[in-house]
């Protein structure tokens, strides 16, 4: 076995500073500015697994875009090991919402695209790709085209497409939402698998709870207006974990509630604590900032 | 196995028998004088006659293959000209706005209307039939070219981008092979463009090819040689059109949807 397909490769360490983002609306002739996210701090140890929920609109994507390098922040900086973060990089894969394979190339194609990027010699992309494509069990699907795949399966491709390079950190934004339910099942617990196998650290946005305490070893719960970190909350259910044992366990059901609760605290539902904070004139003030938009 | 051979030369007869039927009433009507003099509508059995000897003597491919050679030549000038211009008006932002009110303003100016125009500047030679065509077919992969490069999926755009590829890789091996199916959809337009447009060119001051002979059998009321060339004519459109189309299902099987038993 390669270098590149050795089991265990090396991982980084994540640190978000103080990240900020806002983004410039026209609105007919008159241009204001709309904070997407302000003050987001989050630090991920290396080979950590980590989930980010959040309503939609609350910054996600947002979030991704920074941390790939494919957006710079308006305020903050990213750290890897360490290191600043200037730009986009091979040491992170970003699978982004929708597939966005490369419609006009094979499966195995796809797969090498990153290995063309990164200068992998010729002769040894085959061996490399196939390894990923049996990994994610596309194994004897490596011809087609990405129009005579299933759903399913071009996520598989988008994710061995961005462990082929092997980047130390995977950035996915809601991999899976695509996917009818079963489906979903089987790429989670392959994905666990994966995890475990690669030790890579992993941040993972989405916007099913029951997804993130399945998946996660910690799960950020993010707040809206402006997208902030609300809460993060360390997941200690035991590994491995398949995704129908977690639909029978008591302590799964009980994460997964108090997960819930906290999105509609940062999301500032009226909640019994939070109803002498929040006034009528707070929430007309939100309800008319939303229209605007 | 017969059963399948009846069936598909039968499916075959069905997709010409429109052109068949048309034929036999061209055939009846010329014969029992229905619509026109004779004079006017011969047979078709005459024309093709008549067709039949002239591709024997040689001269239908005197004029066949002057007008192939400068279409050939004006098609293949217009196109190294307009797919890298549409490719950098297509990624170049800036320069697209500046340039496209330009563009709109030559493209509708109807090119059989500059023929004059060329005639003055480029002599009544091969240079303003071959640039005349250039002209004409410069715009449908211009156009095509421009909207293909556009027209890339930004998330594909982003995935390559993730992964650190440099701006030159990311023209090579996304933008260019996104846009190619635009940019053949638009040669399969230019091409027959191509065509209508020499033949108007070469009706003035030329002295060979196809379309100097229609006009010249028109002249002289030799009919049936006239509505020879005209067949010759649609048959090499649609020669033209069915074998980019082939070309065009073989090189983009990655567009259609499925398509695992056409491999
Ligand atoms: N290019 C943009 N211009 C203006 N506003 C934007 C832009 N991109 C995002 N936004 C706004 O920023 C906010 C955060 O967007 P983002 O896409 O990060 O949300 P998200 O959490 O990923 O949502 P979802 O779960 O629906 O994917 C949204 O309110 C959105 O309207
Ligand atoms: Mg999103």
């Amino acid at each position: 076995m390669s270098q590149a397909v050795s089991a265990v490769s090396a991982t980084s360490g994540i640190e978000l500073r103080d990240l900020g983002q806002s983004y410039i609306l026209r609105d007919a002739g008159k241009k204001s500015e709309f904070v997407a996210l302000a003050h987001f701090n989050l630090q991920i140890k290396a080979g950590e697994f980590v989930a980010i929920v959040g309503p939609s609109g609350c910054g996600k994507s947002t979030l991704l875009d920074i941390v790939s390098g494919l957006a710079k922040p308006k305020q903050g900086e990213i750290l890897i090991d360490g290191r600043t973060v200037s730009g986009p990089d091979l040491d992170r894969g970003f699978i982004m919402q929708g597939y966005a394979l490369f419609p006009w190339r094979t499966v195995r194609k796809n797969v090498e695209y990153g290995l063309e990027v990164k200068g992998v010699p010729k002769r040894e992309r085959p061996e490399i790709c196939r390894h990923f494509i049996h990994m994610v069990g596309l194994s004897g699907f490596e011809n087609r085209y990405p129009n005579q795949l299933s759903g399913g399966m071009r996520q598989r491709v988008a994710i061995a497409r961005a462990l082929a390079f092997d980047p130390k950190i995977l950035l996915m934004d809601e991999p899976f939402a695509a996917v009818d339910a079963q489906t979903r099942e089987t790429l989670q617990d392959e994905l666990m698998q994966i995890w475990a196998k690669t030790g890579k650290t992993v941040l993972f946005v989405t916007h099913s709870i029951d997804e993130a305490v399945l998946l996660a070893d910690r799960v950020v719960v993010m707040g809206t207006r402006p997208g902030r970190v609300y809460q993060t909350l360390a997941i200690d259910l035991p590994r491995p974990r398949t995704a129908a044992g977690m639909r029978v366990s008591a302590e799964f059901g009980w994460i997964t509630r108090k997960v819930w609760e906290l999105l509609q605290e940062g999301q500032g539902y009226m909640t019994p604590e939070t109803t002498p904070k929040t006034s009528v004139s707070d929430v007309a003030e939100q309800i008319s900032a939303q229209v605007s938009l | 196995m017969f059963k399948k051979l009846a069936l598909r030369s039968g499916r075959a007869v069905y997709k010409i028998a429109a052109i068949i039927l048309f034929l036999v009433l061209w055939e009846i009507a010329a014969r029992f004088h229905l619509l026109v003099s004779a004079t006017f509508l011969p047979p078709f059995s005459k024309v093709i006659t008549v067709l039949y000897h002239m591709a024997l003597s040689g001269e239908l491919w005197r004029h066949a293959s002057i007008s192939l050679q400068r279409s050939l030549i004006g098609f293949t000038c217009g196109m190294l000209f307009a797919v890298p211009l549409g490719l950098a008006i297509g990624w170049f932002q800036k320069l697209g706005n500046f340039l496209s009110p330009l563009l709109q303003v030559f493209r509708n100016m109807p090119t059989l209307a500059l023929l004059p125009v060329f005639v003055m500047f480029f002599g009544i030679g091969e240079l303003s039939k071959v640039m005349v065509i250039f002209w004409g077919v410069l715009w449908a992969v211009l156009l095509n070219t421009i909207a293909g490069v556009q027209d890339v999926d930004p998330q594909l755009i982003k995935a390559a981008r993730s992964m650190g590829t440099s701006s030159l890789r990311l023209f090579a091996t996304v933008v260019l092979p996104a846009s190619l199916p635009f940019i053949f959809t638009g040669m399969r337009i230019s091409a027959t463009t191509s065509i209508l447009i020499l033949i108007a060119a070469e009706m003035v001051g030329a002295s060979r090819g196809l379309g100097y002979a229609l006009y010249f059998y028109q002249g002289n009321m030799k009919i049936p040689e006239m509505y020879g060339y005209i067949i010759v004519m649609a048959i090499l459109g649609v020669v033209l059109n069915y074998v980019l189309e082939a070309l065009e299902r073989r090189n983009f099987r990655w567009r259609d949807a499925g398509g695992i038993a056409s491999e």
